[in-house]
């Protein structure tokens, strides 16, 4: 048996999602007895492929072509079929990112596999893997199983651990035939948002809500965010309210995200807001009302003003961090 | 240009969701459902493209009895024509999007439309599985799109922490996103007028499941809403907590 890992990266960096699977494949390898390879597809890759040998890789193929500078789905897609193909590999691991999830369903189909995607645990048991993933944002969980002979899965983000430790991968290059269909999209550029991590990535979110009276107060939310080297995520309302950008969204028609630590401000905590944030690993609520919904899912709660709380808790986290 | 734009019908992100008696999925008593949020910023965009080119929309969805509400909704924003493909039966990312392949592949429109994800399943595959079935281009997340007169098509897709300019050519399939475009609420006029549109009901082409559900259950309850205090004299406290307890900071 052997698995295929998908190890994003951009701009020849490995994004931590990368890590994040190559160590669950890594993982789940051992516990089923079997292979694992991973597979790096760029232009200009091969001298980054070691840097995944500390994760687990212990043999890494690099498809490497200037065609392949740029993401595009149809021809992502097609090396990595290629490559299981070629490889015999009867699974296969992407991160649930924007760029995962944008190849994995095709992947799927060239196949003819069963894919399971945005999983949070898998687990190896008699020769299979039982994966769980959320639905309905979160508000339910479902143990799923893949019947097909070849079985994709996609892993989300920030949920894997991926901690370092010794090891070394050798690295070998390889080509899969590509034609202009291949390239049926393609992009062309790409343009860098704030300097802020985005919420799906951000080990730390600091989230404001309707509490905040307007846009013009948000800064407080910035400040905060800045201070912790955190994302800024928002709810529904304010969203809606066009206070903040869609990309900040979070909920059930927005982002989903599983933070470290997520920071409500003057969030009440709806049914679809808690649904996207709840498997956060620590919440802190700020808010007037103490009956809000926010505070039952909180760790810790202070019942105030955020106009009063926050920046006293900028100032204090500054000093405690030496900023 | 022909337009085709594919809907799912799904709980109201208000449900508070309960495990069915199955085990398998959910308890779906006195749940309300609605036209899933991305997908109705499809149907806009497919109403758009339809106004500027003075083209045609059908609307697609595959399911049971129960979708004709949503479709009716998508007919009362103005789309002419809609197909159910029948099946009451629960079915994978995969076999929906078999099904609708089947009927597209028929249809061949130009430009295919779909919501970047559902929001029951959340598996966000739908879209670009067809896509592949058809042998056509995808851009995903799509938050700005241009149709030029050479049928090429210049997208603006949401990345973490950014934005990806694809370009692709027609036909081709687009999963939209929030931000693309602001729905239209459907009007008086619509509404009386989409009671009488027919809704063409065929048998969805049959697929086999591939990831079956094994068990649905409640996520742990979360969080030991510990209150700090009630001003700023509990932020200490809160730092504290934070740097020792948590180990965040």
């Amino acid at each position: 048996m052997r698995i295929l890992a998908f190890a994003e990266q951009r701009n020849n960096r490995f994004k931590k999602s990368s890590f994040e699977t190559v160590k669950a494949a890594r993982s789940v390898a051992n516990d089923l007895g079997a292979e694992c390879v991973v597979l790096v597809i760029g232009s200009g890759v091969e001298g980054i492929a070691p840097e995944l040998g500390p994760y687990g890789a212990t043999r890494v193929i690099v498809v490497d072509d200037p065609s392949l500078a740029q993401h595009s789905n149809t021809a992502f897609a097609a090396v990595i079929a290629g490559i299981a193909n070629k490889e015999n590999a009867s699974i296969v691991f992407l991160p649930a990112s924007q760029m995962g999830k944008d190849i994995a369903p095709r992947v799927a189909v060239k196949l003819n596999a069963g894919l399971a995607a945005d999983c949070v645990t898998l687990k190896a048991e008699n020769g299979d893997i039982l994966a769980t993933r959320p639905v309905y944002a979160g508000k339910a969980l479902l143990d799923v199983k893949v019947k097909t002979p070849v079985k994709i899965f996609t892993l989300r983000p920030n949920v894997f651990t991926a901690t370092a430790s010794n090891g070394a991968a050798t690295v070998e290059k390889a080509s899969v035939t590509l034609t202009p269909k291949d390239f049926g999209s393609v992009v062309k550029e790409v343009k860098v948002a704030s300097g802020r991590p985005d919420v799906t990535e951000a080990d730390i979110i600091v989230s404001g809500g309707r509490g905040l009276k307007g846009p013009e107060n948000f800064h407080l939310i910035e400040d905060l965010a800045d201070v912790l080297g955190a994302g800024v995520g928002a709810s529904r309302a304010v969203v809606d309210a066009g206070w903040r950008p869609h990309d900040e969204q979070v909920g059930q028609t927005g982002k989903t995200v599983s933070p470290t630590m997520y920071v409500a401000c003057g969030i009440s905590g709806a049914v679809q807001h808690l649904a996207g944030m709840s498997s956060s690993k620590y919440i802190v609520a700020i808010n007037k009302d103490r009956d809000a919904p926010i505070f039952q899912v909180a760790d810790y709660g202070i019942v105030g003003d955020v106009f009063e709380i926050l920046p006293e808790l900028t100032a204090q986290l500054k000093q405690a961090l030496g900023k | 240009m022909k337009v085709a734009v594919c809907v799912n019908h799904v709980p109201d992100t208000e449900t508070k969701i309960k495990v069915g008696s199955d085990g398998l999925s959910i308890d779906k008593t006195g749940v309300n459902y609605m036209l899933s949020p991305y997908d109705e910023v499809a149907v806009e965009e497919a109403l758009r493209i339809k106004e500027k080119t003075k083209g045609e929309v059908t609307v697609v969805s595959l399911g049971g009895d129960a979708h004709k509400e949503t479709l009716r909704k998508v007919l009362a924003m103005g789309v002419e024509k809609a197909v159910l493909l029948k099946d009451d039966a629960a079915r994978d990312s995969y076999a929906v999007a078999y099904g609708l392949a089947q009927e597209l592949k028929e249809m061949s429109p130009d430009v295919i439309l779909f919501g970047k994800q559902s929001i029951d399943y959340d598996d966000a595959q739908v879209g670009t599985m067809v896509a592949e079935m058809l042998g056509l281009p995808s851009v995903a997340v799509v938050v700005k799109m241009e149709i030029r007169d050479d049928k090429t098509v210049l997208c603006e897709r949401e990345i973490e922490g950014g934005h990806e300019m694809v370009e692709t050519k027609l036909p081709a399939v687009f999963l939209a996103q929030k931000g693309l475009n602001e729905p239209r609420y459907p009007s008086l006029k619509g509404i009386m007028g989409a009671k009488t549109k027919p809704i063409l009901e065929k048998p969805a082409p049959v697929a086999e499941v591939r990831v079956e559900a094994v068990a649905m259950r409640k996520p742990a309850a979360k969080g030991t809403g510990k209150i700090l205090g009630t001003d700023k004299s509990a932020v200490p406290e809160l730092v504290r907590l934070l740097h020792e307890e948590a180990k965040v900071i």
